[in-house]
């Protein structure tokens, strides 16, 4: 008895997991070159000033695309990231006008992300609706919020030492978000590849029924899931803001495809069961270095958008056309 | 039993328009004489259109993000094809104008067949690729009303019997619609493979095609309103139609249309849209801002798939027991 189970694996090796793995590598090469790539056309990208403005592309999509990421791997999504974004900044800007201090400020952002996240995840959790409708109503709902409260206005008068979540630094080049940034990968790391609740989301996306029955509480780690991903929302929400210094309707709009671009690009299946945070991490690299890449050459944002989709599409197409080229060769 | 409840349904969504009418002509009369009623029937004639198609797809479990990208490319080719050749007879713009939605249509349709990508994904990317490629070919300029010829920009405007063309042809799609799907095997075949795709397998239905297809006819009405909304507006340019994609999803999801596929009527959409209508061009009449639009959508959206959720779970406990009584 003790024999076999001696003789048992204890995790299988599979042809899937290497496949994440060379994923990753893959990623990083292309990372590697884009890179290269950047140095060479032009002169200014390789200063430590610029790639420090650089990450700035990428840091506050990429906290949102931690979150999101445990969200897809469960088998669930999240589009009204953006909106929530809009609802905390606004509710920031309107604490703001009576006076509320940074402290008061950040609780309002992150209060509020954390009760959009909150509401989402009832209605998904509790009354069991699809989130893929219950987000894009929701999308609407708390941008719409936004709409009502400041109309065409804006909000600005935000005080002085409240700029440092967006716009400050923790050390020579390294900013605040892009400190926060490597502190919430490492957390997200730890919970998803080494703790019970990072497996219950493998599990619960892969199988929800066999997770239920062998014990995991599908539906609480669910509303813990939404929870995470509103309160992200709501940290992006207080960097952005920071770094804008004004709080417009329309902050962070389209922000929620982005980040499902990352996450996907990251080699999380958009079905769920699988992903990792370090192709997160990578993917986010890749897309920062790319928008700062093409920005240098003078590319208009709208264009740029144009690949990102492009990208989007190709990180998943592509791999299915070579295993059906490889399958027919066969 | 099954038909009641669906009966239902549409009969408390056309209650809860007439009630709504009621309330705003209770203080603004005017809203609810012929001439005002036919300007919102105009004025929802674009969502009525692209809903019908979103329909189509979303009862075959896919949905399609980038009828309004679509809309807006369309748009802009067609008026740029105008400002070229002003005197392009109508029928060829309208030809070209279906044609090209559907080609866009197909490349979503193609990749969700072909290549088994998630509908979700593959709209949410051809919908920024379709915004830039806007960009691209009118380097981000506008196209204005006096650049377009006369019969151009007239011709949605165009009354018959006492009402735009634009609304004619909303009619028009949702009479085809409605044909389309209630007569041909083709538009059984979409109920099939929502409700069940595995058993529409065993029944020689091809499930990728048939979503295709769904794509296909999604994205030549998003072609068809492209052009009628730029003659509409007399404007095309790069952000035309911007987040319309959730106003159609609305109008489904208000409609009745289960997003996990397989439920959904030509009238319940009708009446989905009409309802988000009428709340749009009520709103400046009992002077509430604009403003207020997107949330009222959101929170419609968020009550109509609560109630969907209800009606189909005591639908599936109908059926076991029908099912128990029968054996």
């Amino acid at each position: 008895m003790n024999n076999t189970v001696q003789t048992m694996p204890d995790h299988l090796r599979s042809p899937f997991s290497s496949k994440v793995k060379s994923w990753e590598t893959l990623l990083l090469l292309v990372a590697i070159g884009i890179f290269i790539l950047n140095s060479f056309s032009s002169p200014y990208f390789l200063d430590a000033w610029n790639l420090s403005d650089a990450t700035f592309n990428f840091t506050e999509k990429a906290m949102i695309a931690f979150a999101m990421a445990l969200l897809i791997i469960s088998g669930e999504i999240d589009l009204s990231v953006a909106s929530i974004i809009a609802l905390a900044s606004t509710a920031m800007g309107a604490a703001a006008q009576f006076g509320a201090g940074t402290a008061e400020l950040v609780f309002v952002g992150l209060t509020v992300g954390i009760c959009c996240g909150a509401f989402n995840a009832l209605l998904v959790t509790v009354m069991g609706l699809p989130s893929i409708v219950v987000t894009i109503g929701t999308m609407s709902l708390f941008r719409g919020i936004s709409y009502i409260v400041l109309g065409d206005g804006s909000y600005r008068g935000y005080p002085e030492d409240f700029a440092f979540f967006g716009q400050g630094y923790v050390g020579w080049v390294i900013s605040f978000e892009l400190a926060l940034f490597g502190g919430l990968a490492v957390f997200y790391w730890v919970l998803l590849h080494k703790t019970n609740f990072g497996r219950a989301v493998y599990t619960i996306g892969n199988n929800p029924v066999a997770a239920l029955f062998s014990g995991i509480r599908v539906q609480r780690v669910k509303f813990i899931l939404f929870l995470l991903t509103g309160l992200m929302s709501g940290v992006a929400a207080v960097c952005l803001t920071s770094r804008l210094g004004s709080t417009r309707p329309s902050i962070g709009v389209g922000m929620e495809l982005e980040v499902v671009t990352m996450v996907v690009l990251g080699g999380v299946s958009i079905l769920g069961g699988s992903g990792s945070i370090v192709g997160v991490v990578l993917a986010a690299l890749v897309m920062g270095l790319m928008t700062f890449g093409l920005g240098l050459l003078n590319v208009p944002g709208i264009v740029m958008s144009i690949f990102l989709g492009l990208l989007l599409i190709g990180v998943i197409a592509l791999p299915r056309l070579w295993s059906r080229y490889v399958s027919r060769t066969e | 039993m099954l038909k009641t409840i669906l009966a239902a349904r549409e009969t408390l969504l056309l209650v809860a328009v007439l009630l709504l009418l009621l309330l705003v002509s209770s203080r603004f009369p005017a809203f609810i004489e012929i001439d005002n009623l036919v300007k919102v029937l105009t004025d929802t004639s674009p969502l009525i259109i692209l809903a019908l198609g979103q329909m189509l797809v979303i009862v075959t479990r896919c949905i399609d993000l980038s009828v309004a990208a679509n809309l807006a490319l369309t748009g802009m080719v067609v008026a740029m094809l105008n400002t070229a050749a002003p005197e392009l007879p109508i029928v060829f713009t309208l030809l070209i104008a279906v044609s090209l939605g559907a080609v866009l249509g197909a490349i979503n349709g193609l990749l969700v067949w072909r290549l088994a990508i998630p509908s979700i994904v593959v709209t949410l990317g051809t919908m920024t690729i379709f915004r830039g490629t806007i960009f691209l070919i009118s380097d981000g300029q506008w196209i204005n009303a006096h650049e377009m010829s006369e019969h151009f920009s007239q011709f949605p405007r165009g009354s018959v019997a006492g009402m735009p063309v634009l609304a004619w042809i909303a009619v028009l799609v949702t009479i085809t619609a409605w044909i389309f799907i209630a007569r041909t095997p083709t538009g059984r075949a979409f109920f099939a493979v929502g409700s069940n795709p595995h058993a529409s397998v065993y029944t020689g239905i091809d499930v990728g095609r048939t979503q295709c297809i769904a794509f296909i006819i999604s994205g030549a009405l998003a072609g068809l309103t492209g052009y009628l909304w730029v003659a509409r507006y007399a404007v095309a340019y790069v952000d035309i139609a911007s987040g319309f994609e959730l106003e159609v999803v609305a109008a489904c999801v208000i409609g009745g249309i289960a997003i996990a596929g397989g439920q959904g009527s030509v009238v319940g959409v009708l009446l989905g849209a009409i309802f988000l209508g009428v709340v749009k061009n009520a709103l400046p009449v009992v002077n509430i801002s604009p403003f207020w639009q997107l949330a009222i959508s959101g929170a419609a959206i968020l009550i109509a798939v609560a109630f969907n959720s209800r009606s189909s779970q005591s639908r599936g406990r109908l059926i076991l027991k029908e099912a128990e009584q029968s054996t």
